[in-house]
């Protein structure tokens, strides 16, 4: 839910029924404080990372929870699976709970690459949440000479440091070790397992996303990350991080990439819709990549950018004149930020740069401003 | 003229709870407005939402019944945006002036099947978008009217208000043109001609359509002027985005006013900030001068 989070405890207790007073205790200091989160500075909603730095910079500090970010594929869908990427191994990070869908190849096959966090000064997180059998404890712990009496303390403190960080950055020539990525749950969506069932009148609109939009909603219920159900319970809330591989494309069963006017015209719309309905009530963020590149209705297009929340588009220079044009060698790309959304707020704060080039490096993902393209352009 | 007056004398500053140079543009304010106006907000590349806050906390000032389709974004969203404008939303909802649709919420029991459907019939036009929105139309009768019924605590509220935020995300999710423009000739027929109330309406264009295509809001937007009695047409500067100037706002009468008034168009500039909107006079802008 996209709401600053001392609007959520007022409306909680305007709600309830029980009253029996009409005193209401301000009670500013449950705010909601989930590792890996944090209030942005312009209307206090709570933000996450997107796993890259520099795009959480161009967003206004990061992506708001509820809210879904669009982008806009390159050609061979290079950069904007980088950027899936790095938004996923945010989540294990942060130990955020994970959602991928994709109808390409197993997205267990997307969780194997993730990129490897570079938490040099922080440490690693072990797995300390599995419970040791009593004949293994003497054996595996290294037995402390000198310092014994701190051989029994338990070893929870560096997880916890390790989390509370907002934005990392990852090596993405190592992929991320099976101990890291473990120790955040993550939940799968392969298309091919979940055929479409014809005989369900109500999700005809949908089309091929019905399926998708049940299985979110599903996983949203039932492990408590709808708002209402995160303050009520005890437990401690977190944030569901949900990415979507090449939505629109022919693979899942739509063909708005194939056609110009295309038999399945509003079900990617529709799903956008039913998907921007969930996200408002829970804690979760989306990220959608779309091979825009294939659609050749502009107009779809803009209805698409307006359902989804933030819009980038991705647009990159390979096989391109311009990888060989001197001026962009120190670039991979241009970045183009469609739309930011103002939510909870009358005035839009959009990027004060317009023309934006990235680059992909070992260790970042930088994106900067890049004025000379339009006066070289002019000059010929 | 007495507008024209105050943009000349320099800096305008709006107050903190209104858009106070916009009433005196419009020449409302909420203790008198004109009954049975149908206002039509456009935009094309820019965003008008500002314009339906103003509004909301307009007609809830002027104590009028309001029912509110939203359609695009949740509750939450402009209760703290009515919050910043001095209006309370929740409080509203209670005392029964605001009947709020919540578009988004109520979709979501029928995109995805329940065993049990308890949502309101309003979002049907999701079902099949060919049997247009009749239920929609149902949904606001209902709730307009019973406020004119014979119930007591119906009295103390004004003239009903509607106000849908937007109308071009039903173009999106399969509604035709037509269908559209059916349930706005019902409801102003409703509203503004028998109930003596106001509808204000926002449609949102893209800059790149194609003439010849039927379906798209430009479209919808030229069979909704002719109906209105108000357009305030919003569009980013042709010069270019500027962070001092959001943007232009250009205000046109389409039936002439009862005393005769002046009906010319009117062209204004406007910058949004954290609580309010001000709007002047093109040139005339505090970054400018």
């Amino acid at each position: 839910m996209a709401a600053p989070m001392e609007r959520v405890i007022k409306q909680q207790t305007e709600r309830s029924t029980f009253k029996t007073t009409s005193f209401q205790k301000k009670t500013r200091s449950k705010l909601l404080s989930i590792p890996g989160t944090r209030p942005s500075v312009q209307n206090g909603q709570l933000l996450v990372s997107s796993g890259v730095t520099s795009l959480d910079f161009l967003l206004g500090g990061g992506l708001a929870v509820g809210t879904v970010l669009l982008i806009e594929e390159d050609r061979y869908d290079s950069y904007s699976r980088v950027i899936l990427k790095y938004f996923l191994a945010e989540g294990v990070v942060c130990r955020h709970r994970l959602f991928v869908a994709a109808a390409q190849e197993n997205p267990d096959d997307i969780l194997q690459e993730l990129p490897a966090p570079i938490l040099d000064d922080v440490a690693i997180p072990k797995p300390v949440e599995q419970p040791r059998l009593p004949c293994e404890s003497q054996e595996s712990l290294d037995s402390m000479k000198i310092a014994w009496r701190y051989q029994n303390l338990p070893k929870v403190q560096t997880a916890l440091v390790s989390s509370s960080r907002f934005g990392h950055y990852y090596d993405v020539s190592k992929t991320m070790e099976p101990e890291i990525r473990q120790a955040a749950k993550s939940h799968c969506f392969y298309l091919p397992d979940h055929p479409q069932k014809t005989s369900n009148t109500h999700s005809q609109f949908l089309g091929p996303y019905s399926a998708l939009l049940k299985s979110l909603q599903e996983v949203i219920r039932q492990e408590g990350f709808e708002v209402a159900a995160s303050m009520s319970n005890s437990q401690n809330p977190n944030v569901l991080r949900i990415g979507l591989h090449s939505l629109g494309s022919a693979l899942w069963g739509d063909d708005l990439c194939c056609s110009d006017s295309p038999e399945h015209r509003h079900s990617l719309v529709t799903f956008l819709y039913g998907l921007r309905a969930l996200l408002r009530s829970s804690l979760a963020v989306a990220v959608i990549t779309l091979p825009s590149h294939l659609i050749q209705d502009r107009a779809l297009m803009g209805n698409i950018t307006r359902l989804s929340d933030y819009s980038i588009a991705l647009e990159s220079f390979k096989g391109s004149e311009r990888e060989t044009n001197p001026l962009y060698r120190d670039y991979h790309g241009l970045l183009h930020v469609r739309q930011v959304p103002h939510l909870n707020c009358l005035a839009s704060q959009l990027p004060d740069h317009k023309d934006l080039a990235f680059k992909l490096k070992r260790k970042q993902f930088s994106i900067e401003f890049h004025p000379v393209k339009s006066h070289v352009e002019s000059t010929g | 003229m007495q507008w024209c007056n105050r943009v000349n004398t320099g800096l305008f500053i709006a107050s903190p709870a209104m858009y106070t140079e916009l009433n005196s543009i419009l020449n409302t304010s909420p203790e008198s407005f004109t009954k049975g106006d149908f206002i039509l907000l456009s935009d094309k590349q820019s965003d008008a939402s500002f314009l339906i806050h103003h509004f909301l906390s307009f007609y809830l000032r002027a104590k009028c019944k309001v029912c509110f389709l939203a359609m695009v974004q949740s509750f939450s969203h402009y209760s703290t945006v009515s919050q910043r404008l001095g209006v309370s939303l929740a409080q509203a909802k209670e005392k029964g002036q605001l009947v709020f649709l919540e578009g988004l919420q109520e979709s979501l029991s029928i995109l995805i099947p329940q065993d049990e459907h308890t949502g309101s019939q309003a979002m049907n036009f999701l079902r099949d978008p060919k049997l247009g929105l009749q239920d929609l139309y149902e949904f606001v009768s209902s709730k307009v009217k019973r406020s004119c019924g014979g119930e007591a605590e119906s009295e103390e509220w004004g003239p009903p208000v509607l106000l849908v935020d937007d109308l071009s995300v039903l173009l999106t999710l399969g509604v035709t043109v037509g269908a559209v423009l059916d349930f706005s000739h019902y409801c102003q027929a409703t509203i503004c001609s028998k109930l003596q109330g106001n509808m204000v309406m926002l449609v949102r264009c893209d800059q790149e359509e194609d003439e010849g295509d039927n379906e798209s809001p430009a479209c919808l937007l030229k069979g909704l002027t002719h109906q209105s009695s108000l357009t305030l047409d919003v569009q980013g500067l042709p010069t270019g985005y500027c962070r001092d100037i959001h943007g232009q706002v250009e205000v046109c009468w389409q039936r002439r006013q009862g005393d005769g008034q002046n009906t010319q168009n009117k062209l204004f500039q406007y910058k949004v900030h954290d609580k309010g909107a001000s709007f002047f006079a093109r040139g005339t802008s505090s970054a400018v001068l």
